[in-house]
């Protein structure tokens, strides 16, 4: 079999991550166009049910395995390098995340394989797959491809769409001991939530706020901001929410939520990729910024270039004005 | 116990980056400087020296790279690093993901560190995965983007973000950490320990030295090939307003939005 194997991330609760599911989606469209197939890898405690339910996005067969603990990378390294090595997979396919990427350098190390990272699409050339790239900020996209088997591919958030193609799929479960090394490293607690639980989610209009503000005392001016609107709410970026001037359920990208709001009103945010695959398709992006050379004026539809300090306030104080 | 931290010197932040059509490569002629996620990786080596908890006698920054690179090293070593290796070789050049992972491990493993800490991404390539490369290579534990570290009980225990919140995971040694930007706010190098920088020793080794493989390394190495380059989507250009009376601003940016339907 020279098919694509796919790692599926799941919670505590066993639900799969979106984009887990996403690269499942694409690994079976790709796997057809190649004419292959394509296999998830599961570990930890998944249900027959949970386990045979990824048929649904295409796979035909789903590895699990049950004596590796799900949230850390290098257990998982140990299962999909036995995996692709046993039953010979040409590629192996994460969506966008953290652990996607934890593994997919590690599988690198350790069968000696190209990767790609924050992969936008994934193509079929002469029977090899290509993967488009977006390099420098975004300013080019490289074409890269595999000099040889296998080639890992790492997908960047929200890069492919969840599509339900097949239906059950056969579980073959595997026993894979563990290297020395993996089992270094103990997850002692896992997706601790800090902060205030808001809802960002449901508003139509986020002021996502960045390191610009200067402090947390900076998201009070965002408050504001967004209380001048009708379902407005303050969002943040992973950079001051790590610092603690804005709860964790507020965070925008990567390793946050992914938003779509009529408009995102940016205030002190630079923009880095991490931030942006996150808010894109947001409707209208405006930015306040006072670095006129930020990323972040690369995809806004508004750029004002200046002291948000400066010009929060009065524009809070106008839409009030306006709305009366 | 022994500290490598690993540095790049990368293309200053205020230069428009390209890349040379000819080798698919990055040009690196312009102004360099090190990769502002490293500064993170020594302040937190720094740290752990000075804290105590472990007795860290040396801290070693590593790097591969041109000739040039020896000024990533000199800032390392002038922001505490008590001396330098560098890796340097034309063999190099070209190298991928997959080949400088070859090449960085075989010159770590030549000094046998405790811990290699390393900033979480460099500002060029931004590959996040040279953490986890190494770690494999070099059969060590290891954790990516963390943004808090403490020792107990002689071991790591690091926080970091992943999908579903906060993560704490306590890590045995020998260990390979990258680090966020959000770990620690670097300090600034004195005077002194700039104009000191150039006296501590420094190593120049060559891939003949560590005995590696040249076909392993560099293009020869490298399992990716860049086949092509493209424009991304084109997208409409936004306006934008620079802020020279702040009332006027605003109504400008009221305006705007009022037009979209968007207050």
């Amino acid at each position: 079999m020279a098919g694509i194997l796919v790692y599926a991330l799941h919670d505590d609760e066993g639900n799969f991550n979106k984009n887990s599911l996403g690269a499942l989606s694409e690994a079976a469209k790709l796997a057809g166009e190649l004419g292959t197939e394509a296999a998830a890898v599961v570990v930890g405690d998944v249900s027959d049910e949970g386990a045979q339910g990824l048929g649904k996005y295409g796979v035909t067969k789903v590895y699990r395995a049950k004596n590796v603990p799900e949230g850390l990378a290098q257990p998982i390294v140990d299962v999909m390098a036995k995996v692709i090595n046993d039953d010979g997979f040409s590629y192996a396919l994460f969506g966008g995340g953290l652990l996607g990427f934890e593994i997919g350098a590690g599988l690198t190390a350790r069968l000696s394989a190209g990767v790609t990272m924050e992969v936008t699409a994934v193509k079929v050339a002469d029977g090899k797959l290509v993967c488009e790239r977006p390099i420098l900020q975004d300013s080019e996209v490289a074409d890269v491809g595999y000099v040889s088997e296998p080639g890992i591919i790492i997908g960047r958030l929200n890069a492919f769409d969840v599509k339900e193609s097949g239906g059950s799929a056969e579980i073959v479960d595997v026993d894979v001991e563990l290297s020395e090394w993996s089992s270094k490293a103990e997850l002692i607690t896992r997706g601790e939530q800090r902060g205030a639980d808001v809802d960002i989610e449901a508003a139509d209009v986020l002021i996502g706020g960045g390191r610009g503000l200067g402090g947390p005392e900076g998201f009070d001016a965002c408050e504001d901001l967004a209380g001048a609107f009708d379902n407005g709410a303050v969002a943040a970026t992973r950079a001051v929410v790590d610092a603690g001037w804005y709860p964790y359920a507020a965070q925008i990208g990567q390793t946050g939520k992914t938003v779509a709001p009529k408009l995102y009103l940016a205030v002190g945010v630079s923009g880095a990729i991490q931030h942006k695959v996150g808010m894109m398709n947001s409707e209208t992006i405006v930015a306040i910024n006072k670095d006129a050379n930020a990323p972040i004026f690369e995809f806004s539809d508004l750029g004002v270039v200046g002291d948000l300090n400066k010009i929060m306030p009065k524009l809070t104080a106008a839409l009030k004005a306006k709305k009366g | 116990m022994k500290i490598c931290v690993l540095v790049k010197e990368v293309p200053d932040a205020a230069v428009q980056k390209r890349i040379d059509t000819g080798t698919m490569r990055l040009d690196r002629s312009g102004e360099n400087n090190l990769n502002p996620f490293d500064t993170h990786a020594i302040e937190a080596a720094m740290q752990l020296k000075e804290g105590g908890d472990l007795q860290v006698d040396e801290v070693v920054a590593v790097t591969m790279g041109p000739g040039s690179a020896q000024r990533a090293l000199q800032k390392a070593v002038a922001l505490g690093a008590d001396r330098s290796v560098h890796l340097c070789d034309d063999a190099l050049v070209g190298s991928d993901v997959c080949a400088t992972g070859v090449a960085l491990a075989k010159v770590l493993e030549s000094e046998s560190p405790d811990i290699v800490l390393l900033g979480q991404q460099s500002d060029d390539g931004e590959c996040y995965t040279m953490g986890a490369v190494l770690a494999d290579h070099l059969k060590m534990a290891s954790l990516t983007q963390v943004v808090n570290m403490d020792v107990e009980d002689g071991k790591l225990r690091c926080e970091r973000q992943a999908e579903y919140g906060y993560d704490t995971v306590a890590l045995s040694l020998p260990a390979v950490i990258a680090v966020g930007d959000a770990i620690n706010e670097p300090r600034y190098p004195s005077l002194k320990a700039i104009m000191g920088a150039k006296k501590k020793p420094l190593d120049t080794k060559s891939v003949g030295d560590l005995g590696l493989n040249p076909a392993e390394v560099g293009e020869a190495g490298s399992k990716t090939t860049v086949v092509a380059l493209n424009p991304p989507p084109a997208k409409q250009a936004g306006e934008i307003i620079e802020d020279e009376d702040t009332a006027e601003t605003v109504e400008k940016i009221v305006a705007w939005l009022d037009e979209r339907k968007l207050i």
